[in-house]
């Protein structure tokens, strides 16, 4: 990442051909954000510069299958489906667990259906540790953080992309420095400044540094670079500020990016352990995570309860990713083009 | 004339414009993570219980380092436990992606299931497989058993421990870098890889032949990102293992952790961090030096 042509335009191959393969009508959506996300320098991939070679869809996809066979195919299905099983046993496992009566839980052979069941399990768990406050705070903290760097990185982003300014590349490339240190390297000096601010144990702690991302000021200046020119004249003229442009204008022709780092940040910042580790010390102030590690740390051998608490702190999550799940797996495509 | 005066003042305003915007980002970016850096490269040679005042110390944390035998172990070990994952985690997501990508029905279910345990926290997962794992109740010791297999003390054995912690992170990673892969995969031109069947190419000639080639910058792209996280394990060690036993799944960041956290040792807590930050470093450097040859290709 020494400069920014390296940093976008390396590879076509990370660039998913307009003619996706057979899968190509669930893929579809996949696909759009990644060709925005590389117009950065846009180079033509080979199925691009030979589509007009290229047999229609439809044929080539019979064309595929004949060629392919069916011999290899119930093989392919039966891995995926073992690889998903395996996926999918812990969680069930889990839930199982979390509805046993403790005495239960200590069987071998195992058993999946509880029996009796025992549901009290979750408001138990519920009222042991705070979780419903758990779970809120962990909301406040990640809400904040991922609307504020959003607005900041866009800031920046929009300020690297646009104008011209001395030291703009120094700077910049400052900027992209600190993506190469760790955030592990620097929890101490981060906790000394803390202390020295007097934010241990608020919210403050978790939210402020985090919201200053470089990797999402980078992205952001990636795809700004990629709005038309004209475009913002056009808006000029209608006497639109720098302000209106941004928000009204580069940051809607962005949402593909815009949607990937908000999700990366609400990840990041939901599961995240590290931080309000070491930063808060109250339990009435625990996110979720802290609080279940803190949780388990208590009732070490009391699988039943445990796992009911754990199903609780999965929950939320996983209900927003299966919500919004189309995002999430653009992001995740959106990140191989990081560098 | 008028014109260009207008510019000139618009040229300006932009100037004064540019400051308004980057002023908040920068300074942030300044007081949270710049200076963080340096100060943690600072206090690596300071002596510091964050109680009396630092003392410069010169390069003792270092010789103490080097003959601390389990800053070696968390060195070792957190060597191991990369060496371990990364393969796994690239070899598996790979594969899938591979077969995910040859016309699969129900592609969607697949990658939402896969994708699963990458949104569930480290915490919540690490609790569910020391359940998992249990030595007398485990359901991995269940489905071995039926295998013919003797219960392994997973987490409570030196050997093993860390094998377990292996398997739990390739699991969680390899929904993640199989969606990498799979809009890689996506940019293979198919022609070229019926060209290569029509030539006479067999599928695992095409593959290393025409796929890999075709997608190695991503294969090394995907690599170098699980090796510099993975170097920085932390959750599953605090709550799987705590490090144990007897510090075999002891890592570099447990270490820094332990030092800089519950002992106190601001300076010696510092020295660690600044190995791990060289060791991403080099890692780093080696991405750009390899990743400019071959991404050509």
């Amino acid at each position: 990442m020494s400069s920014t042509e390296t940093s976008t335009g390396d590879t076509p191959a990370h660039e998913p051909s307009p003619h996706a393969p057979q899968g190509a009508g669930s893929q579809r959506h996949l696909v759009q954000p990644l060709r925005v996300a590389a117009d950065g320098v846009h180079h033509a991939s080979g199925a691009e510069r030979v589509a007009g070679m290229e047999p229609p869809p439809q044929a080539r996809v019979s064309h595929m299958q004949r060629h392919l066979g069916w011999m290899g195919k119930p093989l392919y299905y039966a891995t995926l489906i073992f690889g998903a099983a395996m996926m999918v046993v812990p969680f069930l496992w889990m839930f199982s667990t979390s509805l046993k009566v403790e005495s239960d839980v200590f069987q071998f052979p195992p058993e999946w259906l509880p029996d009796p069941a025992r549901p009290e399990n979750y408001p138990d768990a519920l009222t042991i540790a705070p979780f419903a406050r758990y779970l809120a705070n962990s909301a406040f903290v990640t809400i904040t953080d991922t609307v504020f760097s959003l607005t900041v990185c866009a800031m920046a982003g929009y300020a690297f992309a646009r104008f011209h300014f001395r030291f703009r590349n120094t700077i910049f490339i400052a900027v992209l420095a600190t993506m190469m240190v760790p955030v592990h390297v620097e929890l101490i000096p981060q906790f000394i400044l803390m202390r020295g601010l007097g934010w241990i144990d608020t919210f403050q702690a978790l939210i402020v540094p985090s919201i200053f991302w470089p990797f999402g000021i980078f992205l952001l200046r990636q795809f700004f670079m990629t709005v038309p020119k004209e475009l913002e004249d056009a808006a000029r003229m209608d006497g639109a500020g720098h302000l209106r442009i941004l928000f009204g204008l580069m940051v809607p022709l962005s949402l593909p990016a815009m949607a990937a780092l908000g999700i990366f940040k609400f990840m990041f910042t939901w599961n995240s352990l590290i931080a309000p580790l070491i930063f808060l010390t109250s339990r009435e102030k625990f996110t979720v995570t802290l609080g279940l590690a803190t949780f388990q740390g208590q009732y070490e051998t009391q699988w039943a309860l445990l796992m009911a608490a754990t199903v609780v702190a999965l929950v939320p999550i996983i209900t927003v990713f299966l919500i919004g799940q189309r995002y999430f797996i653009q992001g995740v495509a959106l990140s191989g083009l990081k560098r | 004339m008028k014109a260009r005066l207008a510019s000139m003042r618009w040229g300006r305003r932009r100037t004064l414009v540019a400051i308004g915007l980057l002023a908040i980002p920068l300074a942030g970016v300044l007081v949270f993570r710049i200076m963080p850096a340096i100060a943690s490269f600072a206090l690596s040679f300071t002596e510091w219980n964050l109680i009396a005042p630092p003392e410069f110390v010169g390069l003792s944390n270092f010789e103490e380092l080097v003959g601390d035998p389990t800053f070696w172990q968390a060195l070792w070990n957190t060597i191991y436990y990369v060496g371990g994952a990364v393969p796994g985690i690239v070899g598996v997501s790979l594969a899938l992606a591979l077969i995910l990508n040859r016309g699969i029905r129900g592609i969607k279910i697949f990658r939402t299931v896969y994708f699963l345990p990458v949104v569930s926290s480290m915490v919540a997962v690490g609790i569910m497989w020391r359940w998992m794992f249990n030595a007398q109740y485990g359901l991995v010791n269940a489905g071995l058993g039926f295998l013919g297999i003797e219960p392994i003390n997973w987490l409570g054995s030196q050997t093993w421990a860390m094998p377990a912690l292996i398997v739990v992170t390739v699991w969680r990673e390899i929904g993640f870098y199989m969606i990498i892969f799979l809009a890689a995969l996506q940019g293979v031109p198919r022609h070229l890889v019926e060209a290569a069947r029509l030539d006479g190419a067999g599928p695992w000639q095409r593959f290393w032949g025409v796929t890999f080639p075709m997608i190695s910058p991503v294969t090394f792209f995907v690599s170098i990102m699980a090796m510099i996280n993975t170097f920085q394990a932390f959750e599953y060690m605090y709550v799987m293992t705590e490090g144990g036993p007897r510090d075999s799944t002891l890592t570099l960041v447990y270490y820094l952790y332990l030092q800089g956290f519950e002992y106190f040792r601001t300076g010696y807590a510092s020295a660690i961090a600044l190995v791990l930050f060289t060791i991403i470093l080099v890692i780093t450097i080696v991405q750009w030096k390899i990743g400019e040859r071959r991404v050509v290709y």
